[in-house]
């Protein structure tokens, strides 16, 4: 292990690299799906797959750092391996190592990009996050930051001849630029008078408590942009759908943590010691996000902006965390505010899974069904059980059900809330609290969204005809299908083993040497003394246990005879597949009840209509509140400017006439 | 691990299994004594299960697989939540594994599996119980995550055999967080379990149904169990309002088997005023209209954080 942890950091380098070869070599032969889908994809896979391994080897492993003398002469990219950087290198090679495997399955020749682009912008893409990761001074990191949204962007827009793709694309690419603006404002702000804008400069830059204060500010703005925070989340719901199912798999899974790895590195490495009032600013951000994801979540009828809004709503739960850590860690108790982290980063790694797991599947049955319209889908689980079982694990997972995954992070986030009375300030620990109870809002609001996603597309009976073609996945698509359903398995059944990891990082970024878990490997317990204990195996086998033991009981006392008719009709005689509940029809409960956050158009038809029509639509309040309003206030200063432009070169002379007199009267 | 813990724990299951249905006919005969009928035998839905037990499954033609899993799942999930809740003793080696957290995940995991069992089918009915269904759990939940939350502040755990003995093992005072989380659970326990004032458990009307719907494609072993489930769930859910409410009784962890013989009888004793209170709930409420459903549920909830409020404020 000695030499490996001492060259870890070249060897992700290298493996980076490799992913950028990968994608350049898609140009050779750009028109070739067989050469790009067959070749190049399953390499980037493996890529992903010996990075997080490395990771996940190295991750107690001291920091390292190289420099690397590309770019501006005065100007060398420093890059550091830390802890921090390595769970979120072992998300990124995990996820995306299951990606790509459904990736090279998935791309088929169609309107737009050609394969061999295609490849180049995936692996840069790819390459681009993991830099992002190791960056050690702003400027590589805002390089990489900008790779990231351009290779993203072109992603997005893959499909760039239809107009709703661009529409949403540029949307996309508006507010990253927005948000990096604002990260940009921030390392310019943490530097601190130093004007060296490494790392290491700002994490020994004194800097006032407003100038912290601004910074912090500028990074919750910046990084909360492109993790999809309310409000500035808009962009979510649009780009998701309209990148290709890949894609959206890799941008919710892993480029919406790297958001979260810029805070965690701005907030706790670079800032250091947040005062404690700031985490109330992530938790509230937080907390609305995750109720407003869910609420817009369960109202959907496109099956992936289904996915982006509850992608918002974990990304709100992350930033809950996050702000958790904050106030813990400033008021003395490190050991809780650890908890936090390690809540937060746990569901960082849950997220990467499930949500890919989901988005996998969404783009297998648009694939074999060409709709993304809840309305029409239906039933599938018959023609493509593959990606049906699959998905219901994914579901079981998103939906926070004890044993798989998204059970441990909530449990935890719980557990670290329970603490939060004995904060001592004295308004703030009867707030805080409450949290707890919005927390469990969002898990119950993300089983009803889950149960609608699964419910309506795989379950029940086809509500179009065409659904009976529907064919099952591609062997690559069911491997990378199948290993990101192990990932969910494994991370929920085996929590010691990555508590113990993530207590590495929560002890590296806080400053504070971790305890040891205590227990076996088989019974998680966060935190010593009688507070609490889950074992997941444990329940596994006892769920395991009890239904087979109920099962043979059931065959060895009684009989297994079935016959098969038709459904209850209630005497009705001709249901059809019509009659089954919409996707608005089971948003129908979350629209009445939390009216509030939608701006809901209806027409409704009166009793005497000839032709009666029920139509409803349902929007974005902050898209109408902000957007619109902010959007229209450029529109008219940008007219007021575009006055200069009379189109006449006398004005134009003239224009550059008085600013050389003003240079040359300033300058003498 | 004591061999009387785990002596504990297989009896409780055992009592759960064997007396929850024996609790809904006690429910059932006190409505019955209320609204002046002569009331069924207490063993009937012991035979109402056997009998379905003996009949031929008849399975819709286009039901998955997983409708035919789904009540098994359902009824181990309710099975193992039935060994996490400490009716008996507090001494419960399996509780080390699941805390009360995961007993609400465990109850949502059966909801969910009954839910998606409903939609499979792809009749009207079933998708709108199912709908309905996770309506009722989507706000049952958080409010019964916040009577948890209380309990556990109070206790410094979130483990429910050492909420039960800590809340047992205190001096016996007003708590005024335990009587608003008391009224938000008994609101909870209604609406979860399917009764009047939410959801009638006697319906045939299929438009008005919440948890029957779920089961109208059901027959035979597959409604056996999950009537069975049904039943183990209200079972549960009156265990963990003892040990949560009225803890006392309960074999704590230094009792021995006269203890635990004990808590036997008062048990029984605790399950007989509870089925002839919710009789009474159940017979001087109306069933409220399901778009009411929502604004009951969110009182529970609102109830619960007001304990957790008065809690922080007054530390009781």
């Amino acid at each position: 292990m000695t030499p490996l942890t001492h060259s870890a950091l070249p060897i992700c380098l290298a493996l980076l690299s490799l992913w950028v070869v990968i994608g350049l070599a898609g140009l050779l032969r750009p028109q070739s799906l067989a050469f790009v889908a067959r070749t190049l994809f399953p390499l980037g896979a493996l890529c992903g797959l010996a990075l997080a391994l490395l990771a996940g080897l190295t991750l107690g492993a001291p920091a390292e750092r190289a420099t690397l003398a590309i770019g501006l002469p005065d100007l060398p990219m420093h890059l550091r391996r830390d802890a921090l950087a390595s769970v979120f290198l072992l998300l990124l090679g995990g996820a995306s190592a299951g990606i790509s495997v459904f990736a090279a399955g998935y791309f088929r020749r169609g309107a737009g990009t050609s394969p061999g682009l295609l490849c180049l912008q995936y692996h840069g893409f790819l390459a681009a996050m993991g830099l992002v990761l190791l960056a050690d001074d702003a400027y590589s990191f805002m390089i990489a930051w900008e790779t990231m949204a351009l290779a993203s962007y072109f992603l997005v827009a893959t499909q760039h001849t239809l107009p709703e793709i661009r529409r949403a694309g540029f949307l996309y690419l508006l507010l990253a630029h927005v948000g990096a603006i604002a990260i940009l404002l921030s390392f310019g702000v943490l530097q601190g008078g130093s004007w060296q804008f490494t790392f290491d400069a700002m994490r020994h830059a004194h800097l006032a408590p407003h100038w912290a204060l601004v910074a912090f500010a500028l990074a919750v703005f910046g990084f909360g942009a492109k993790a999809g925070l309310v409000p500035l989340h808009v962009w979510l719901p649009e780009a998701h759908p309209a990148a290709p199912s890949p894609v959206s798999a890799l941008m919710s899974g892993v480029m919406l943590k790297t958001a979260v790895y810029g805070m965690l590195r701005v907030t706790f490495d670079l800032i250091g010691h947040p005062t404690w009032w700031w985490g109330l600013v992530p938790l509230a951000l937080g907390l609305l996000s995750a109720v407003y994801g869910a609420v817009f979540a369960a109202a959907q009828t496109d099956m992936k902006r289904l996915l982006a809004y509850s992608s918002i709503e974990n990304v709100g739960i992350i930033f809950a965390g996050l702000g958790l850590a904050i106030v813990f860690g400033s008021v003395a108790m490190p050991a809780i505010a650890a908890l936090a982290l390690i809540a937060l980063l746990y569901h960082s790694l849950n997220h990467a899974f499930m949500k890919s797991l989901l988005f996998l599947g969404t783009g297998a049955v648009l694939h074999s069904t060409g709709e993304r319209n809840l309305g029409r889908l239906g039933g599938l689980i018959h023609r493509m059980p593959w990606v049906a079982w699959l998905s219901l694990v994914g579901t079981l997972a998103m939906a926070g059900l004890p044993p798989l995954n998204g059970f441990v992070s909530d449990w935890l986030l719980l557990q670290a809330f329970l603490f939060t009375p004995q904060v001592p300030h004295t308004f703030i620990n009867m707030l805080l609290p409450l949290g707890a109870a919005l927390v469990a809002l969002t898990t119950a609001l993300a089983a009803y969204v889950m149960v609608k996603f699964f419910g309506v597309i795989f379950l029940g009976q086809p509500r179009e005809g065409a659904l009976a073609q529907a064919h099952d996945a591609g062997i690559l698509e069911r491997i990378g299908l199948a290993y990101l359903a192990l990932g969910c398995f494994v991370l929920g059944l085996l929590p010691t083993y990555v508590v113990g990891a993530l207590k590495l990082v929560a002890g590296q970024l806080l400053g504070a040497a971790p305890a040891r878990l205590e227990g076996p490997w088989w019974r998680l317990v966060p935190l010593p003394g009688r507070h609490a204990s889950y074992s997941a195996p444990i329940l596994f086998a006892a769920i395991i246990a009890v239904v087979l033991l109920t099962a043979l009981a059931v065959r060895l006392l009684y009989h297994q005879r079935r016959r098969r008719a038709a459904p209850w009709d209630c005497g009705f005689g001709s249901l059809n597949a019509r009659m089954q509940d919409t996707a608005e029809g089971f948003g129908q409960p979350i629209r009445h009840i939390f009216g509030a956050f939608f701006a809901m158009q209806r027409e409704l038809p009166s009793p005497f209509d000839r032709a009666p029509r029920y139509r409803v639509s349902v929007g974005d309040r902050i898209w109408q509140g902000i957007y619109v309003p902010v959007g229209a206030l450029v529109q008219r200063a940008a007219d007021t400017v575009a006055w200069l432009q009379q189109g006449r070169i006398a004005n134009y002379l003239l224009y550059s006439f008085v600013t050389l007199v003003v240079l040359l009267a300033l300058v003498l | 691990m004591r061999p009387i813990d785990l002596l504990t724990q297989i009896l409780e299951v055992i009592a759960a299994l064997a007396a929850a249905p024996l609790f809904l006919g006690w429910v059932n005969q006190c409505r019955a004594w209320l609204q002046n009928r002569r009331p069924p035998s207490l063993w009937l839905p012991y035979l109402g299960i056997r009998k379905l037990f003996h009949k031929d499954a008849v399975i819709a033609a286009n039901a998955s697989a997983l409708f035919r899993l789904a009540p098994y799942v359902v009824f181990g999930a309710m099975v193992v939540a039935a060994a996490i809740i400490p009716s008996m003793g507090t001494g419960l080696p399996f509780t080390t594994a699941a805390d009360a957290i995961a007993l609400v995940g465990l109850l949502a995991t059966a909801r969910v599996f009954q839910s998606l069992a409903a939609m499979d089918v792809g009749t009207a009915f079933g998708t709108l119980g199912a709908r309905r269904e996770m309506m009722v759990g989507f706000l049952a939940e958080p409010a019964l995550l916040t009577i948890i939350f209380v309990a556990s502040l109070i206790s410094a755990t979130t483990a429910l055999p050492e909420i039960t003995e800590n809340l047992a093992t205190q001096h016996l005072g007003l708590y005024p967080s335990l009587a608003f989380t008391a009224v938000a659970f008994t609101m909870v326990l209604l609406a979860e379990n399917a009764r009047i004032p939410i959801d009638n458990p006697a319906t045939h009307l299929e438009l008005t149904m919440i948890h029957e719907a779920m089961l109208l494609e059901y027959s035979a072993r597959h409604l056996a169990l999950m009537e069975w489930a049904a039943a183990l769930k209200l079972f549960n859910y009156a265990c963990i309002g003892f040990a949560l409410f009225i803890p006392w009784g309960v074999s704590t962890g230094a009792g021995g088997p006269a203890a635990l013989a004990l808590s036997i009888p008062l048990l029984a004793v605790k399950l007989a005023l509870a089925g002839v209170a919710l009789a009474l709930i159940e017979t001087v409420s109306a069933k409220v209209r399901v778009f009411r459903a929502p604004e009951f549920l969110a009182t529970a909830f609102l109830l619960a954080m007001l304990g957790l409020l008065v809690h922080l404020l007054l530390g009781a």
